[in-house]
């Protein structure tokens, strides 16, 4: 039996790219119970990070508003507004904590998004 | 073991003094007891005069008067001491309590000085200096059209000035040829006299009353003129006698006019036994301003700690606006120095009158005297012996002729803030050891905290020790709120795309975007969620409900005024059981529903528009509730409608965006049982009308909102809460609440009225058209939403699974309601 020292990736389709509002977040369900936040930003980038706050515990992130700290794209949780780099997962505030950040794309207009075969599944 | 001090007396003095040792005493090595006469902890006596603005005696309570969190401190009330024995250390109260001390601090103060008038007993006599006194002056006024002040000087025109308030005709009668002989000169007391007869009041000086008798229902005064005056009632306040009689029976020295000797260390002939305020003379002099007795305290304060402070000739400069005039003096007003010069600026035209006294060869500053412009006070006084910065004449030539004194003209040890005593270079210390901004400077220097006339010059401190107040909101716009305001104002842009790309930089963030989200919507843009205003809400304002903890949220419908009919009742009871929403009450007065998840939020609004509810604005910065009291409908002592005038106000503001939340209440009488003054606007009734009061907060920083009119009609009080409102939405910084926006004003409440209720700016009209246009373009935001499908498909909790429960979300019951079940917070680490 061989192990494959990369995960394998699972790309999912989740919804048509128009239903993302522009510079607003929406929130996806995945197959395992997890969320994960979407962004469309105004230069036309589409992001994918957990959506789940991790100094709160609670699922907001894609209710987040979004913008750039000094030039990196970020979003900031609408909890206790701690603020996270939307293409590295890291809390600009806290470099210890971070959330997950997941490739993202568009493939004929709708929004993919790639998550990590788990074994058993 | 600690050792004993007992104070008598619980006046501003004395609380200063147990406050003062109480903060440096970190050893405790002092118990205290505190014998005080009245029946009331220690109130601000200098701000008597405005008791009549509400008769709320609990206002002027100094703060932590009654110690109650500290147990070092025993402050017995109505407990007069009526011997000292010194030989045992021992003080004998009224009640026959005999208590030991180790140390004895005299804080008596002084009791007013009635002339020995034949008649000077007489119902209808009064004295003017507790509020005892101002609630019999009151009870007395009723029915009478005319009162007569005996004393003319600083306590006589507050006490002309209440019976003015109390709706009386007033005379003052004045045995010094001038009013105010120990402040003004002649000069200054003639503009002074001819100003306060302007007001309709009888002035008469030189003269004295000689006799008083009952006339009819009231007094008739025989003067010295040998003319009589018929009154109603007459306060004697004529000045002050210090309370030392009890020392002189103790054998304790007693200056020859009156108040136990203290030297420098403050000390009376006994080691043992200190004294502080009016009751202590220095030097042969016994001061009646609370400033000398502040100081005073300090020294006892620190001397009982080992320390080695002195006291020394007090700085007897004042300013006061009396009568609604400008007074001020500083140094030597009067001109007693051999060789001094006085320069006079005098027109009764504008009813301004200045002088400086200078040295003989000019060239350095003596004191001076200003009547009905004191602006250059605080540039001024500080400058008291040194050398003058330009040509004397050109300080006090009319405005727009003088140079501005700035801070930089001061040298290191003048003094900034006479109220405490502190100078420039302790302010530059503070600012030097981390201080960045005035309540900064306030909370550690003390400075600006007293009469407030010096934080101008804190200000320019700041500036000058090179503190930026930058004023830029975020890393992507250089401008200040108000500035950005008046962009979006007067360029007419109306998106966040096109501001960032003219006036800022960068994609915007967390701060900006809902700042200029709320510009927008207080400039009138339309719904909250049309367009790209939605990209720029925080989620509160963008899901139009509260954000909890778990990730739900609370939906508050409007209950103006608080009132409801039981139909309603049962339809909000119905929607909260029906979605299992936890219920509770707020502190305004309406109804609480948590737990709802992004998609039932039109659902439950569709129930509660449907049943003529709409949004509450609970999650904005907007206007939130006016609270009401039940007013005159049923109350036994309502005298005006106080729920009537809550429903027209909240409907006339509701929806207003802000700099921040805006709360309000209304009173229907002085009782306040709507707690108005705790509130960003708080109207109070009065029988004549309304009184308006401005800046209350609760919260953090509690404050009690300023009377800003009183006794005004229903018009006026829209007119002056329209204006009111809109110059805060255009000029506070960005969730600063009204309290602190009013603070930070140049000129704080005066300039306040000056811009809203006198015009000063000439912006009123725009102000009231803005007001109006709000009022007139008002919709509900919810209702909003429903009409919408663009909007309803933003209340989706899944973008790829509509509907799907959020695994996140659960709840456990406590107390028979629902809660949410506490989340983990998992250890997210790279």
């Amino acid at each position: 039996m061989t192990t494959s020292e990369a995960p394998r990736l699972t790309w999912l389709r989740i919804c048509p790219e128009a239903r993302l509002w522009p510079e607003r977040g929406s929130a996806a369900l995945l197959p395992d119970g997890g969320q994960v936040a979407l962004f469309r930003t105004t230069d036309g980038a589409v992001h994918a990070v957990g959506n789940l706050d991790p100094c709160t515990g609670a699922a907001v992130l894609s209710r987040g508003i979004l913008g750039d700290r000094a030039g990196r794209p970020v979003v900031i949780s609408p909890m206790l507004k701690h603020t996270f780099d939307l293409s590295t997962g890291e809390c600009v505030d806290d470099p210890l904590v971070a959330i997950p950040v997941y490739p993202a794309r568009v493939v004929d207009g709708v929004i993919e998004v790639a998550v990590e075969e788990m074994s058993g599944r | 073991m600690s050792r004993h001090l007992v104070v008598i007396g619980h006046g501003m003095v004395g609380h200063r003094l147990v406050q003062a040792l109480r903060a440096r005493d970190a050893g405790d090595a002092w118990r205290i007891t505190v014998l005080a006469e009245e029946d009331r902890p220690a109130y601000d006596r200098v701000a008597l005069s405005s008791y009549v603005d509400d008769w709320d005696a609990g206002r002027l309570q100094l703060d932590g008067a009654e110690f109650s969190d500290d147990p070092r401190v025993d402050l017995r009330l109505g407990a007069p001491v009526v011997e000292i024995d010194r030989a045992a250390r021992a003080v004998r109260t009224v009640t026959g309590h005999v208590l030991g001390y180790d140390a004895l601090v005299l804080a008596t103060g002084s009791a007013p000085f009635v002339p020995p008038v034949p008649g000077r007993d007489l119902p209808g006599c009064f004295t003017y200096r507790t509020i005892e006194d101002l609630d019999a002056i009151r009870a007395a006024a009723r029915g009478h059209t005319t009162g007569v002040v005996v004393g003319g000087g600083l306590l006589g025109l507050e006490a002309t000035n209440v019976l003015r308030g109390l709706g009386l005709r007033g005379h003052v009668i004045e045995l010094a040829p001038r009013l105010m002989p120990l402040q003004v000169d002649e000069g200054g007391g003639a503009l002074l006299r001819r100003t306060i007869e302007g007001m309709g009041l009888e002035v008469h000086c030189g003269v004295s009353v000689t006799e008083v008798v009952r006339h009819e229902d009231g007094l008739l005064l025989r003067l010295s003129d040998d003319t009589t005056v018929h009154t109603g009632l007459l306060v004697f306040s004529a000045g002050i006698r210090p309370r030392d009689e009890l020392f002189r029976v103790a054998g304790l020295t007693v200056a020859e006019r009156g108040g136990v000797l203290v030297d420098e260390t403050c000390r009376t002939s006994d080691p043992a036994v200190w004294a502080a305020g009016e009751c202590a003379s220095f030097e042969g002099r016994a001061y009646g301003l609370v400033a000398p007795g502040y100081a005073m305290a300090e020294t006892v304060a620190d001397r009982l700690l080992g320390g080695d402070a002195t006291f020394s000739m007090p700085d007897m400069s004042t300013k006061l606006k009396l009568l609604g005039v400008d007074v001020a003096s500083f140094g030597d007003a009067h001109g007693v120095t051999p060789g001094a010069l006085e320069v006079v600026h005098n027109d009764p035209v504008s009813g301004v009158y200045k002088k400086l006294v200078v040295s003989d060869d000019a060239g350095t500053l003596l004191g001076g005297v200003l009547v009905g412009d004191a602006s250059a006070y605080g540039s001024l006084r500080p400058l008291v012996g040194r050398a003058l910065p330009a040509d004397p004449g050109s300080l006090i030539a009319p405005a727009g002729g003088a140079p501005a004194l700035g801070v930089d003209a001061l040298p290191g040890d003048a003094q900034v803030c006479s109220c405490h005593a502190v100078t420039k270079n302790a302010i530059e210390e503070a600012v030097g050891a981390g201080c960045r901004d005035i309540p900064a400077l306030k909370g550690c220097t003390k400075a600006g905290t007293g009469c407030g006339s010096c934080v101008p010059l804190l200000k320019q401190v700041l500036v000058s020790c090179g503190v930026e107040q930058s004023k830029a909101l975020c890393e992507h716009f250089d401008h200040s709120r108000a500035e950005l305001f008046e962009i979006l104002r007067v360029t007419g842009i109306r998106t966040f795309s096109a501001l960032l790309a003219r006036h800022g930089r960068g994609r915007g963030c967390d701060i900006c975007k809902p700042t200029v989200a709320s510009i927008l919507a207080s400039l009138g843009s339309g719904h909250v969620l049309d367009g790209e205003q939605a990209a720029l809400q925080d989620t509160n304002d963008h899901f139009l409900a509260n954000l909890q903890r778990n990730g739900t949220y609370s939906v508050v419908p409007r209950i103006p005024g608080g009132e409801i009919t039981p139909e309603k009742l049962l339809v909000i009871a119905e929607v909260a059981r029906d979605f299992a929403l936890y219920t509770k009450i707020t502190g305004g007065q309406r109804i609480d529903l948590f737990g709802a998840t992004v998609d039932q939020l039109p659902l439950i609004w569709r129930r509660l528009v449907d049943a003529g509810f709409e949004s509450g604005h609970a999650y904005g910065k907007a206007l939130r509730t006016v609270k009401s009291c039940v007013g005159e409908a049923w109350c036994r002592y309502g005298v005006q409608d106080s729920v009537g005038l809550a429903i027209e106000l909240e409907l006339r503001y509701r929806g207003l965006r802000a700099p921040h939340k805006i709360k309000a209440a209304v009173s229907g009488c002085a009782r306040e049982c709507a707690e108005a003054r705790s509130k960003d606007i708080g109207v109070i009734a009065t029988e004549n009308g309304w009184n308006l009061y401005v800046g209350g907060n609760g919260g953090f920083t509690p404050r009690h909102a300023d009377l800003l009119v009183s006794d005004v009609d229903k018009r006026s009080l829209l007119t002056l809460i329209d204006r009111f409102l809109m110059f805060y939405v255009r000029t506070a910084d960005r969730l600063q609440r009204t309290s602190v926006w009013v603070e930070s004003l140049e000129g704080g409440l005066d300039h306040l009225r000056e811009v809203i209720v006198e015009d000063s700016l000439g912006i009123c009209g725009e102000l009231e058209r803005a007001m109006a246009a709000h009022v007139d373009s008002y919709a509900d935001e919810w209702r909003g939403v429903l009409e919408d499908p663009v909007k309803l498909a933003r209340f989706t909790s899944f973008v790829n699974a509509p509907g799907a429960p959020d695994p996140t979300i659960t709840f456990r019951t406590e107390r028979g309601q629902r809660v949410p079940v506490p989340l983990g917070v998992p250890e997210v680490r790279t």
